[in-house]
């Protein structure tokens, strides 16, 4: 059997790409969120092109220049260009955010199917190791981790990673169990496709519109989880500019040089926003049945 | 009820159980020789040879994973590889200064968050609901550290109205408490209004104003009772992340609580310790979230459990 071919809602939906543009741009919010994100990631992207700064350069005859019309948001305690570092900062934030949600999909979409497709002991074992992680505040396991695997770019991106698997599961299984009862999984299980096939093929896809929402809201949240490690310390090492470790400099100058602590974290704010305002937008394009919380 | 509250209690003993697994191995799956990490590089062999013992790295991993478990259940969290003090002592000692921070942020966030998501549902699409839409989406947007900064640089650093570290004073209390909050506030108040807007659609609350029961009945008797179920998991969720970001807070104001102890553990190597906090948040998560199924049964008498 080269295809599947039982109708099922999410194939007759791909048809209506269109339909769902003209849902998500009634929402002004949704498309103010996403014009957000498209100009961070544009700036982010090509900053080399048009910041004339180096953003690890050391210069210390410019350390701690206020903002203004040299170095437009002022330079840091080694004087570096802050806007340049933000705007390499946030390129290895959003790096950061999407491979760790990433890492969270693939790790809980396939969990929270299995779990939710087989039931029975299967199920019980996963949501039980779902309930695990889930009994660490997010934060604090990402913490947890990091101080177990050390510091170090692919160790942030597994914790926060880690840390995003237990809602994944929850909210894939939650779906899969409704889905499993369908008339075109049961056609499809009846005339013999293997399970897998059916997971892949009918379940997940159905399955997506609430992820999706999911996993854009938990954008927001990793780059705010590793954000809080990088203040602390714990992030991407110096001298590579990442928001969190900037905001973490800047508290040491809190007291006489402020601009060092607000503008990184202003960066994080703007990029969280995005993508809580992209989630809402999307939530409501996707599925207007689900909740606008 | 009482199957159900049963059924909730061994499923929460099955998931303490999984959590002394991940905080053993917290000390066993550092990379390379644990007991070489925790001594430091200038440690002699001797001496990480005694830490080995001591903390019983020597021993077959089954024999110390049932040691870790029996030492557990005497209360018995191990020794601070730091100052030598049994690890719960150290952590007794800090958790007060965390619950009060706790304690504190989630009454300030239940006491505007859920006026604030009442008020907006009650007059939804107006200027009003949409400017307070407008804070709850920063608000949950927000860096609360940087949130924390912020207020420092207003009203410790510009009014010099407020201390900007410390808890001797009362006042210390104030900037720490509402950047903690901030988060939650937000995320309540907008749980609320969604939840609000739900239940007015409700076929009772039409009775009621149909009945010719005042607006306010209305909305404080019928309705906000029903929707307060699901404000109830948010509350008792965010509590658990006001413990996490407690840690965050409580390092941008040096508030000396178990997060700050947790940090300064991890910094100084102290495993034990950072095992100890770990377990202890993660303890006090599951009985609170025991404690909410709890509440549930009791509020909500649609719900016959079991």
């Amino acid at each position: 059997m080269a295809k599947s071919s039982f109708a099922d809602p999410y194939s007759e939906r791909l048809h209506t790409a269109r339909d769902l543009w003209r849902r998500f741009r009634r929402r002004h919010s949704a498309v103010i969120g996403l014009a957000l994100l498209l100009l961070l990631f544009a700036a982010s992207i090509f900053a080399p092109v048009f910041m004339p700064h180096d953003p690890e350069k050391l210069k210390l005859s410019q350390a701690l220049i206020a903002p203004g019309a040299q170095f437009l948001l002022g330079t840091d305690h080694l004087g570096r260009d802050m806007l340049t570092r933000l705007l390499y900062g946030a390129r290895l934030s959003l790096t950061i955010g999407f491979l760790a949600v990433a890492f969270g999909l693939a790790v809980g979409l396939p969990l929270g199917a299995i779990s939710g497709y087989y039931g029975k002991w299967v199920d019980l074992v996963i949501q039980r190791f779902a309930d695990i992680l889930l009994a660490f505040p997010s934060f604090l396991l990402a913490l947890s981790l990091v101080a177990m695997l050390g510091v170090g770019l692919q160790n942030i991106i597994i914790s926060v990673g880690i840390s995003a698997v237990p809602s994944f599961i929850r909210l894939v299984r939650g779906s899969v169990l409704t889905i499993r009862e369908q008339t075109y999984v049961e056609s499809a299980r009846s005339v013999g496709v293997r399970d897998g096939r059916i997971i892949w093929l009918h379940v997940l896809p159905n399955a997506m519109a609430p992820v999706i929402v999911q996993a854009t809201l938990n954008l927001g949240s990793a780059i705010l989880i590793a954000a809080g490690l990088g203040l602390l310390g714990l992030g991407v090492q110096p001298p590579t500019p990442a928001c969190g470790s900037m905001l973490g400099e800047g508290r040491n100058y809190i007291f006489s040089h402020p601009y060092m602590a607000t503008f990184p974290g202003l960066a994080i704010f703007i990029a969280v926003l995005g993508f809580n305002l992209l989630g809402d937008g999307l939530r409501d394009a996707l599925d207007p049945r689900l909740r606008h919380v | 009820m009482l199957r159900y509250l049963q059924q909730r209690f061994i499923a929460a003993l099955i998931t303490l159980f999984g959590i002394t697994i991940i905080v053993f191995a917290i000390l066993r799956m550092l990379p390379g020789d644990p007991a070489r990490v925790i001594a430091g590089l200038l440690a002699t062999q001797e001496d990480v040879e005694r830490l080995r013992v001591q903390l019983g790295l020597d021993q077959p991993m089954l024999i110390q994973y049932a040691n870790f478990l029996g030492n557990l259940l005497r209360g018995d969290l191990g020794i601070s590889a730091r100052t030598s003090q049994p690890v719960l002592d150290e952590v007794m000692a800090r958790l007060p200064a965390t619950m009060q921070l706790a304690v504190v942020s989630m009454l300030i966030a239940a006491l505007i968050g859920i006026p604030v998501g009442v008020i907006a549902a009650t007059r939804r699409n107006s200027i009003l609901d949409y400017i307070l839409s407008i804070i709850t989406l920063f608000g949950v947007s927000m860096p609360v550290y940087w949130l924390g900064l912020m207020l420092i640089v207003i009203f410790a650093v510009n009014l010099q109205l407020l201390p900007a570290a410390g808890n001797e004073k009362i006042e210390s209390l104030i900037l720490p408490s509402l950047t903690l909050a901030a988060f939650s506030i937000a995320l309540i108040a907008r749980m609320t209004r969604s939840s609000m807007l739900e239940v007015l659609h409700q076929d009772y609350v039409r009775t009621a104003r149909a009945k010719g029961l005042r607006e306010r009945g209305v909305v404080f008797r019928h309705a906000l009772q029903n929707a307060f179920i699901p404000v109830i998991t948010v509350l008792g969720l965010q509590f658990g992340t006001l413990l996490g970001g407690a840690v965050l807070t409580e390092s941008v104001f040096g508030w000396p609580g178990i997060g700050l102890l947790m940090l300064d553990s991890i910094f100084a190597r102290d495993y034990p310790v950072v095992q100890g906090v770990v377990f202890i948040f993660a303890a006090m998560f599951i009985g609170l979230n025991v404690a909410v199924d709890v509440l549930y049964a009791y509020i909500d008498p649609r719900i016959h459990y079991g």
